[in-house]
């Protein structure tokens, strides 16, 4: 791995580009719920927040493209598809942070990755179609980065609860 | 006597799978994404929409809908508490904590002694690390209160940035 520092800005990762406005808070807190599964969705959603549907999906858009939203759409869970989610850790050295994260993300198993305030400074979601795939992908993620992956699979999940009020 | 399938919790297929394919990156934003999905998939709306229907009813489908920047939407303190809880007692732990209105994700999950002795996962979203870091104190107390002598130490872990947030991807 090549002594590459990254630069200050970089740490934040995706940051959004922009603060939502009042409208946009309102759409989000009713996206948060379930999306209906009719033939205009965009259009139920609008009538409900008052709203026209042009302006539900062009700020969904706006929304994505400026980073104030980082997904839309259905969130899968993989493990009753018969894949695996793991959570795993690295401590990379400042040295060579950029570069591990360009490795790290370059996997599409990656599904989150997080810069945590830790010697364990980064924190990332695995997701495989099969639950072998998780040894095989952090072998192939501590091949690429030269750096040991600690793996922290779910034992037990007592709750999951992803809305978060805008 | 008939009875109807219980769905299958478990695996794929072809249509469910190629379903997924079309939608991980997210739903086509126009004014019948169902139908834009099952034009790209040469299959009728209907087939897409009940099919999406029974991946959430099986829970292979958590919810449809959007995912907030949580840092844009004001939560700019993310806190993982992590937690070393005596094994005997992590199960009644996990289940208290997981039910506070404020932890959004809660898991146990194995230690790495010696320099991770830590089995229980709870995330706290906040407004600030101040009031975070009260949240967690929170949990602190309720421990020492209902499950006393139960927890040998703890940690939090704030997040300094988001580097990547996709979303599963399977291969196509």
């Amino acid at each position: 791995m090549p002594g590459v520092a990254a630069p200050a800005a970089s740490r934040r990762g995706v940051a959004a580009t922009r603060e939502p406005d009042a409208i946009d808070r309102k759409l989000i807190n009713a996206l948060q719920g379930d999306f209906p599964l009719t033939g205009t969705p965009f259009a139920d959603v609008a009538a409900a927040v008052g709203l026209d549907e042009a302006e539900v999906i062009a700020r969904v858009q706006a929304m994505l493209r400026d980073r104030v939203l980082t997904r839309f759409g259905p969130m899968f869970q993989i493990e009753r598809m018969g894949g695996a989610f793991c959570l795993a850790a690295m401590a990379v050295p400042e040295a060579v942070w950029g570069a591990v994260v360009e490795a790290v993300n370059a996997f599409p198993e990656v599904a989150h990755n997080y810069r945590r305030e830790h010697g364990l400074n980064m924190w990332f979601v695995l997701a495989t179609e099969r639950p072998e795939g998780i040894a095989e992908v952090s072998r192939r993620i501590e091949a690429a980065t030269g750096l040991p992956v600690h793996l922290f699979p779910k034992e037990r999940e007592y709750f999951v609860e992803m809305k978060l009020e805008a | 006597m008939m009875t109807s399938p219980a769905p299958d919790p478990i695996g794929l297929d072809e249509l469910d799978r190629r379903i997924v394919l079309a939608t991980q990156d997210g739903l086509p934003l126009v004014p019948r994404p169902y139908a834009a999905v099952a034009e790209q998939l040469g299959c009728s709306e209907q087939a897409v929409r009940e099919r999406l229907a029974q991946m959430l009813e099986s829970g292979r489908i958590r919810r449809i809908g959007a995912v907030p920047n949580h840092y844009a939407i004001g939560y700019t303190a993310n806190g993982m508490s992590v937690w070393n809880i005596d094994d005997a007692m992590i199960d009644a732990v996990g289940e208290r904590v997981g039910a506070l209105d404020f932890v959004t994700h809660c898991y146990r999950r194995p230690r790495h002694l010696p320099d991770w002795p830590y089995n229980l996962f709870a995330m706290v979203h906040a407004a600030s690390r101040e009031a975070a870091l009260v949240r967690v104190e929170e949990i602190a107390l309720l421990l020492e209160r209902e499950f006393r002598g139960a927890c040998k130490g703890r940690d939090v872990l704030f997040s300094a940035g988001i580097l990547k947030k996709t979303g599963l991807r399977i291969a196509g």
